[in-house]
């Protein structure tokens, strides 16, 4: 396996506050790796980080052998690096097929174009049907985004990320507020997504984790106190007074 | 904000269209010339209206600004036609070029902004296009300047009828409405209305919302500029008077009173506009006063502005 990602060194303040302090990090090609930790400690800004949207103060990011400090965050989409948030962001004035087709659209030719009518290319309403099976929600695919249950959202949005067909893909606690069988089946969809797509995935709900991940890091405070397989995770003593051990008792 | 589907969008514009193209006769039966005069205003600023709708309606951009385009247009005019330069093709593609000049270079400062500071600075470049043109000397500065003659056609000087500029006005109006409705339902319109909606989602599938925003500008700058070559061969006199920021004012005034992002709400703004300017100054010195109440119920209860208002009076969802 080689690494898809290279976080070297990475940081962020907010004023005095670290968010994300000294993270260094290998993200394997086609691992499912977790990053868990409580509350506040950095999850977010990271991602943001990795995926562009928020500027680093320091450190270098290394994907696929190039460095990406400096792309934006749609320069980096292009190079299959997507991200979901934590919350929910969608187009609520578009339909759920739509959605979707705006994230075809961005990845096959040029959205120069003035004249032929987008909702009426096949080509990206079949590409984004596939994506909506895939989070089995083909059939709310003429309903408004903005209409969709929470849950649906949530499944939506991974939909949309699938669509820019990543290599790694950024999932900020897609469990995030749904319900036990809507999180069962995204928790399935997750499983079949290893080995096709990288996943760095940031969740709370630790049993879907442990089912899931191929390794774990733990972040407190914005550093990363442990990395490893989720049976070196359970057992690390760290780990269990800064975070697992919450839980436990 | 309402959305119109395509097709009744479509369906009200030609019904607005044809009746449009019925009033020259109206006048004559009415004996009334007045009224072929009128409704050729009316259009013009039906085109600038849709154009601002293109970005406000469509990208979120309030350009308080857009009423330089109406000047651009219009001393594009009166300058090639002192030098001999007459053909009105000729003279909107002048006015083409030097409205996408101008909203390249001013939308591409002027979108680094967001909000509130993309609504100043976008005044603050149309009053700067304002003082340029105040301070034109040569082309009567404060005063304006009186044009020699309207616009040739094939080198005849068939809109010296109002009737033929009528229909040229028209015909302008139909084609830039036909090309704004395929816009937003093309790849490019779909992505406008998208940075819309939610900026941060359209970049996160790999867009760079700029980009599609200052096109769009350019476009909207462009067929301003029409309208105002439109307007300086109504009036055959131009003046800074035609891009004073109360205009840029009334612009957006329109937009809101037609409707919001519907494309047919700007032309129906605009005949609403100046109708109401013109019959409430029959009442009142004050009727700008009557206008701002007006405004505000419409904004208060319409929901969507006229075209709101008469999709709820046709009943059902359109
Ligand atoms: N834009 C910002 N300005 C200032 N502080 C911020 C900003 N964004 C995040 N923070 C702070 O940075 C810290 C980390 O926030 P972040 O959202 O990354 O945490 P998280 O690990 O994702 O938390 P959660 O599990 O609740 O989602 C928090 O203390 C938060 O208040
Ligand atoms: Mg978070």
């Amino acid at each position: 396996m080689s690494t898809l990602l290279q976080i070297r060194n990475l940081r962020k303040s907010y004023g005095a506050l670290k968010v994300t302090d000294d993270v260094t990090l290998d993200i394997e090609e086609g691992e499912l790796h977790a990053i868990i930790g409580p509350n506040g400690a950095g999850k977010t800004t990271l991602i943001s980080q990795l995926s562009g949207q928020n500027p680093s103060d320091a450190g270098a990011l290394i994907y696929q052998g190039e460095d990406i400090m400096r792309l934006s965050m749609a320069e980096r989409v292009h190079r299959g690096l997507a991200r979901s948030f934590q919350i929910t962001s969608l187009l609520p004035g578009f339909t759920v097929l739509e959605n979707v087709a705006m994230a075809v659209q961005a990845r096959s030719g040029s959205s120069f174009r003035f004249f032929a009518q987008a909702a009426k290319e096949d080509e990206l309403n079949r590409d984004a049907m596939v994506c909506l099976r895939r989070v089995k929600l083909a059939d709310r695919a003429d309903r408004l985004a903005g209409s969709l249950s929470h849950g649906e959202q949530r499944q939506l949005e991974i939909a949309v990320a699938l669509a820019t067909e990543p290599k790694l893909l950024l999932l900020d606690e897609p469990l995030a507020g749904t319900g036990h069988e809507e999180s069962a089946a995204l928790v399935e969809l997750m499983r079949g997504m290893k080995r096709r797509h990288t996943v760095v995935l940031i969740e709370h709900d630790m049993e879907a984790v442990f089912a899931l991940a191929d390794r774990l890091s733990v972040l407190v405070y914005g550093r990363v106190i442990a990395t490893g397989t989720p049976e070196e995770i359970r057992n690390n003593p760290e780990v269990r007074a800064a975070y697992l051990g919450e839980e436990a008792a | 904000m309402i959305a119109l589907a395509p097709r009744t969008r479509l369906l009200a514009a030609a019904l607005l269209f044809v009746l449009f193209a019925l009033l020259p006769f109206l006048a004559t039966a009415l004996d009334d010339h007045f009224i072929v005069i009128t409704a050729t205003r009316v259009m013009v600023f039906a085109i600038a209206a849709l154009s601002l709708d293109l970005i406000l309606g469509y990208g979120a951009l309030v350009s308080f600004g857009h009423a330089a385009y109406l000047g651009i247009g219009a001393y594009t005019v009166a300058v090639l036609s002192s030098n001999g330069v007459s053909d009105l093709g000729l003279q909107m593609l002048g006015a083409v070029l030097a409205s996408a000049a101008f909203a390249a270079v001013t939308g591409a400062i002027s979108l680094r902004t967001k909000g509130v500071y993309f609504i100043m600075i976008t005044l603050a470049f149309g009053q700067m296009a304002f003082f340029f043109f105040v301070s034109l000397s040569s082309y009567g500065g404060d005063d304006g300047f009186t044009l020699q003659a309207r616009s040739t056609l094939a080198g005849m000087a068939l809109l010296e009828d109002d009737r033929v500029f009528f229909y040229v006005t028209l015909a302008a109006l139909v084609l830039l409405f036909l090309f704004a409705n395929a816009l937003i339902g093309s790849r490019f319109g779909r992505v406008l209305t998208g940075t819309r909606e939610n900026p941060l989602r359209m970049q996160a599938v790999g867009f760079t919302p700029f980009r599609y925003q200052l096109t769009a500008y350019v476009i909207s700058g462009c067929m301003a500029g029409i309208a105002g070559v439109l307007l300086a061969n109504q009036t055959e006199f131009v003046s800074p008077a035609f891009m004073t920021w109360h205009r840029s004012g009334e612009l957006i005034v329109m937009v809101i009173l037609g409707g919001i992002g519907t494309l047919v709400g700007g032309i129906l703004g605009a005949a609403a506009f100046l109708m109401l300017e013109e019959w409430l100054a029959i009442f009142s010195e004050h009727w700008k006063l009557g206008m701002g109440a007006l405004l505000i119920l419409v904004v208060l209860f319409t929901r969507g502005g006229l075209t709101g208002l008469l999709r709820r009076f046709l009943g059902g969802r359109a």
